[in-house]
């Protein structure tokens, strides 16, 4: 190790404190003994004993949770079909409609539901709002499922039908398993998207169709409590796990992104 | 194989249900905020009816007038030029932190590089208003930071300083959010440069400084756009940094689209404001690539 190398160490572990402090920083506070987030005053779980039994908290969870499931499920379904089109057969139009949303300002997506739904006489609310998260997942989980499609042996598929398989036999009882965990990595990462969005659904959302990144938002807006900190560090640990999970069974999906 | 016929079902099967959903709740919602932005505003906010003169005998009621306010009031002008600073000096920063890193990790051995671009990558999968909230901890007035970083100050004599609800907390945020989309492409690209080249560079008798600025830095260019354009457009538009950190300092072009279609619900105005983010969003991506494709013969 010559004194350069050193100095790259330096920087880029300068670099991997910058990236941490800040959430370490939160999760830290979470346990503090005080309600100002300052001086470390000692040990204490209450911040978390009080964020269940704030009702608004709870809401927002169920209706994040409701809205994740619900928005995962159906983009799962349409991001599977569109990532094998793209891969199976010459699509001009489709490929940038799933792109398109991942690329353009969220902001502009964002305003451009509002105005659609306000138009269409659609209420704001949990419909609206998983109706656009659906439309920002499929491109994810699209990408996800044609990258699993790239690795996978095309011989399989034909012998299959050669063999006598109709077309959809031959997807679901070949294709479909082998692709399978390219299926579920994408869903996992719509649902970390959908119950992490903040910026469409502040756009799309209603009366009483708070989401925690909504309420954590207004939290933070008018009265900061340590119970933020608790909450996000809840939803720190959730996001971990289903990352976790998600590059287990796809590895190198989210190098694919 | 299938007859083409067979073979085309197949493909409006499986490839048309994506399609109409994307159809219907992406290009539609956008392409209706284009005709929005030549629409005028409604009495009571969003939009006046499409047919003026009522009865269904109107004619069609299309205006440039919002895009005339918008040229004409130098006040936006300004905002646009602010955000794209804050922008440009948020890439800066995110280039000169990111750089080392990416090197770092490029010159590690090859079984502890995943490992080290997934640290680069997880912060950003934890929520996004947690990663700006959290310097909104460490720069408020209480913080330890903060009240440490002013008795330091007043040891030689300055005032304190207050750092929430700056332009430098809106920087901090920008930076911090976008940090691992600079890396990630720097990366993919020092990875692929051949380390023979710096044995060259050095047995020719170039120093340190010499091989890093005529061998790695102009060959990582590409990778160098790459990382600017996804730092700079994401940064260009959003609103939500400025609006926890910025205070009425720190206003970016975001803030200001929000408040249209939600205080003020001028929406043509609005639509208008989004229109030309997104054009110059779109224009820097296309100069990026033509950049970068340029620099790579």
């Amino acid at each position: 190790m010559n004194r350069r190398s050193r100095g790259l160490w330096a920087a880029a572990m300068f670099a991997y404190a910058f990236l941490y402090a800040p959430l370490v920083i939160v999760v830290a506070y979470s346990f503090n003994d005080s309600r100002l987030n300052a001086e470390w005053m000692g040990f204490t779980l209450s911040w978390y004993g009080k964020l269940f039994h704030n009702e608004k908290m709870l809401i927002a969870a169920r209706n994040s949770l409701l809205i994740g499931l619900t928005a995962s499920a159906v983009s799962t379904v349409f991001g599977t079909m569109a990532g094998y089109a793209m891969y199976r057969f010459r699509m001009r139009l489709l490929p940038l409609l799933v792109l398109a949303p991942i690329a353009i300002p969220e902001i502009l997506m964002g305003v451009s539901l509002l105005i659609f739904f306000v138009l269409l006489n659609i209420s704001l609310g949990m419909v609206s709002i998983i109706l656009s998260h659906v439309a920002f997942c499929i491109g994810f989980v699209a990408i996800v499922v044609r990258s699993r499609l790239a690795g996978m042996d095309e011989g399989l598929t034909e012998a299959a039908r050669d063999l006598g398989a109709t077309p959809w036999q031959a997807f679901r009882l070949v294709t479909l398993p082998l692709i399978m965990p390219g299926v579920i990595a994408g869903a996992l990462m719509a649902f970390t998207l959908s119950i992490d969005d903040f910026v469409i659904t502040f756009f799309t959302a209603g009366v009483g169709s708070t989401t925690l990144p909504l309420q954590i938002y207004t939290m933070v807006k008018i009265a900061v409590t340590p119970e933020i900190n608790a909450v996000s560090t809840l939803l720190m640990m959730l996001t971990l796990a289903l990352i976790l999970i998600a590059s287990k069974l796809s590895p190198g999906s989210l190098r694919a992104e | 194989m299938t007859t083409t016929k067979s073979q085309r079902l197949h493909k409006w099967l499986i490839g048309g249900p994506p399609l109409v959903y994307l159809v219907v709740f992406f290009a539609i919602p956008v392409l209706i905020m284009v005709l929005a932005s030549f629409r005028n505003p409604g009495e009571f906010g969003g939009l006046a009816p499409l047919f003026a003169g009522g009865d269904g005998g109107g004619q069609l009621d299309l205006t440039t007038e919002s895009y005339a306010r918008f040229f004409s009031d130098f006040l936006y002008t300004e905002l646009f030029l602010k955000s794209f600073a804050y922008a440009a000096i948020t890439t800066a920063v995110c280039l000169v932190i990111a750089y080392p890193l990416a090197m770092l990790i490029a010159r590690s051995p090859k079984k502890h590089r995943d490992l080290l671009v997934l640290l680069v990558i997880l912060p950003f999968w934890s929520n996004f208003l947690i990663r700006v909230y959290a310097w909104m901890i460490i720069l408020g007035s209480q913080s330890v930071f903060v009240t440490a970083l002013n008795k330091v100050l007043g040891l030689f004599g300055f005032a304190p300083v207050s750092l929430l609800y700056t332009s430098f907390a809106v920087i901090v945020g920008l930076v911090y959010v976008h940090l691992p989309f600079m890396v990630l492409p720097l990366y993919a690209n020092l990875e692929k440069h051949d380390p023979a080249l710096l044995d060259a560079a050095q047995d020719l008798g170039a120093n340190a400084w010499r091989r890093f600025w005529r061998v790695t830095f102009p060959l990582s260019l590409p990778g160098v756009y790459a990382g600017a354009a996804l730092v700079f457009i994401p940064a260009l538009g959003i609103f939500a940094i400025p609006d926890i950190l910025g205070g009425t300092e720190g206003i970016m072009i975001g803030n200001v689209i929000k408040q249209q279609f939600l205080d003020a619900r001028d929406w043509p105005f609005g639509s208008v404001l989004s229109m030309v983010l997104t054009v110059m969003a779109v224009g820097i991506a296309g100069l990026a690539a033509w950049v970068a494709r340029g620099s790579r013969t």
